[in-house]
């Protein structure tokens, strides 16, 4: 009963985000904020993950390969595949759900304890579409935080298998072009857009909906994690099923 | 003026306000006051729209608040300061940023003149050159006064402050009293002020009303609430070791 009720408020407060807008020219401050914090201040560990998890992806394949009939630029191509469908959409968001998602929960949570969020409230003003709604619009800029996944994801197998001496840099590049889908990258970036949303709105949702102190917002942040990663892969396999499968 | 009539609410199995009906005059210091737990700060959190009472209504001025939609909320709201407990001020901004924030929400004004308003307000709480401190920067009293600062900065007629005084040291606490009686006279506004402190109640008083387990158990004044007769009352007053001992000399002086 508890998470049916939770369920109805979440969905209540999707509702609210879009009412009784904020002045324009405060909500585009608000935007450009927000784009800082949540975009810009991403980039540092997408760059890092993405480079290395594409090398580690990259390697694998190719100890994995070691029969001569299987050509050697596979490598290339299983690391184009799992980098640009599973890696850079689902892995990065699952990683953002940390980061991003949690600086939502206790940002907010924290407001939330010291009444800053009444204090919207006493002033007029629908706080949850001061609070929320930028962070939705920011992140309409996360693709392309995933396309640069995607791109340094595979820039990190090319250096790993090529300078490890696990494949030559042509037969890598053959696997990166082979048999490529236009559709994947499509079905990846509405996943992403997905995801977006997900991470705008189920952190804010535990933040703003918190009650206690200090502790409270420590929990609500872990809470919020742990939520906000499992609509990502749920909504991953109905995403993948409906347009995959 | 703030009229209240028979207003209840309750969290669950939990009455916190028991059938309150009384009046809050404007251009007085109103004061609420009553122990911790006697519903307080739910009747202030009622009265501001931030709590749904179960029934009763709330007037301001002659518009009944639970009639209103939600453009009028809207509308009243932009005539209500608010200074909370703990301040409320928003971390990520300046002491400048935070008190300009009702300007920039609701006036019209460009950026120069919001300026010279804030700075008309921060001169007015005695904050000159504070501007561009954040408020992790500053003291609790002046934490407070910037609060109150913001509270004013709209020209608001309710000005409502929860535990004005709660932390700060008495020579501080009869500044922001002080501070916030004047604003109420200068400005001809209605100010509610919820307190269990005694010196607020002996120094600004003016309309007191006295809660117990959700009912107002006791209406009156600063003058006249030391000739109480609820029991309530008489224990709440006296509950300071320094009151005790002005009783018990005055009791020595008349026997």
């Amino acid at each position: 009963m508890k998470y049916f009720n939770e369920i109805g408020t979440y969905f209540l407060m999707l509702g609210q985000i879009f009412r009784r807008p904020t002045k324009s020219n405060v909500m585009r401050e608000l935007i450009f904020k927000e784009i800082e914090e949540l975009i810009l201040n991403s980039l540092g560990i997408v760059i890092f993950i993405s480079f290395f998890v594409g090398g580690v992806v990259s390697i694998q394949t190719a100890l994995n390969i070691n029969n001569p009939l299987i050509p050697e630029m596979l490598v290339g191509y299983a690391t184009r595949q799992s980098v640009i469908l599973e890696f850079a959409p689902t892995f990065i968001s699952i990683i953002m759900a940390g980061k991003i998602g949690s600086f939502i929960t206790s940002s907010i949570g924290s407001m939330r304890v010291t009444e800053q969020i009444d204090a919207l409230e006493v002033m007029g003003i629908n706080s949850l579409n001061y609070l929320v709604f930028p962070k939705i619009i920011a992140l309409l800029l996360y693709p392309f935080i995933i396309g640069m996944a995607m791109f340094l994801g595979i820039f990190g197998g090319w250096v790993a298998s090529v300078y490890g001496g696990f494949t030559s840099s042509a037969s890598f590049i053959e696997g990166i072009q082979s048999d490529f889908i236009g559709f994947h990258l499509t079905y990846a970036f509405i996943k992403t857009l997905v995801f977006a949303f997900i991470l705008a709105t189920v952190p804010s949702y535990q933040g703003y909906y918190m009650k206690g102190g200090a502790l409270e917002v420590g929990k609500a942040s872990t809470y919020s994690f742990v939520w906000t990663s499992v609509i990502i892969i749920l909504a991953n396999y109905v995403i993948t099923t409906l347009l995959l499968s | 003026m703030i009229q209240v009539k028979h207003l209840y609410k309750s969290f669950g199995d939990v009455a916190v306000l028991k059938d309150i009906s009384t009046t809050f005059e404007q251009g007085k210091t109103n004061l609420i006051i009553g122990s911790s737990g006697s519903g307080k700060t739910v009747f202030l959190k009622c009265l501001l729209g931030l709590f749904s009472p179960e029934s009763g209504e709330i007037f301001y001025g002659t518009q009944s608040f639970s009639a209103m939609d939600k453009d009028q909320r809207k509308e009243l709201r932009e005539h209500i300061g608010m200074v909370f407990q703990g301040g409320a001020l928003f971390d990520s901004m300046t002491v400048e940023e935070n008190v300009m924030f009702p300007l920039r929400m609701y006036s019209n004004q460009n950026q120069k003149e919001m300026i010279e308003r804030v700075n008309i307000v921060l001169d007015r709480v005695n904050l000159q050159g504070a501007n561009n401190k954040f408020p992790s920067e500053i003291s609790g009293g002046m934490q407070k006064r910037v609060a109150i600062a913001r509270a004013i900065v709209n020209n608001p007629r309710y000005l409502f402050c929860d535990e004005p005084n709660s932390g700060l040291d008495p020579q501080t606490s009869m500044v922001i009293d002080k501070l916030i009686e004047d604003l109420t006279k200068e400005y001809h506004i209605t100010t509610l002020v919820v307190t269990h402190d005694m010196n607020s109640v002996m120094e600004i008083g003016q309309n007191i009303v006295f809660l117990q387990h959700g009912k107002v158990a006791w209406e009156g004044n600063a003058d006249n609430i030391f000739n109480a007769s609820e029991q309530s009352v008489i224990d709440f007053v006296y509950s300071s070791n320094l009151f005790k001992k002005i009783r018990t000399i005055q009791q020595q002086n008349k026997g």
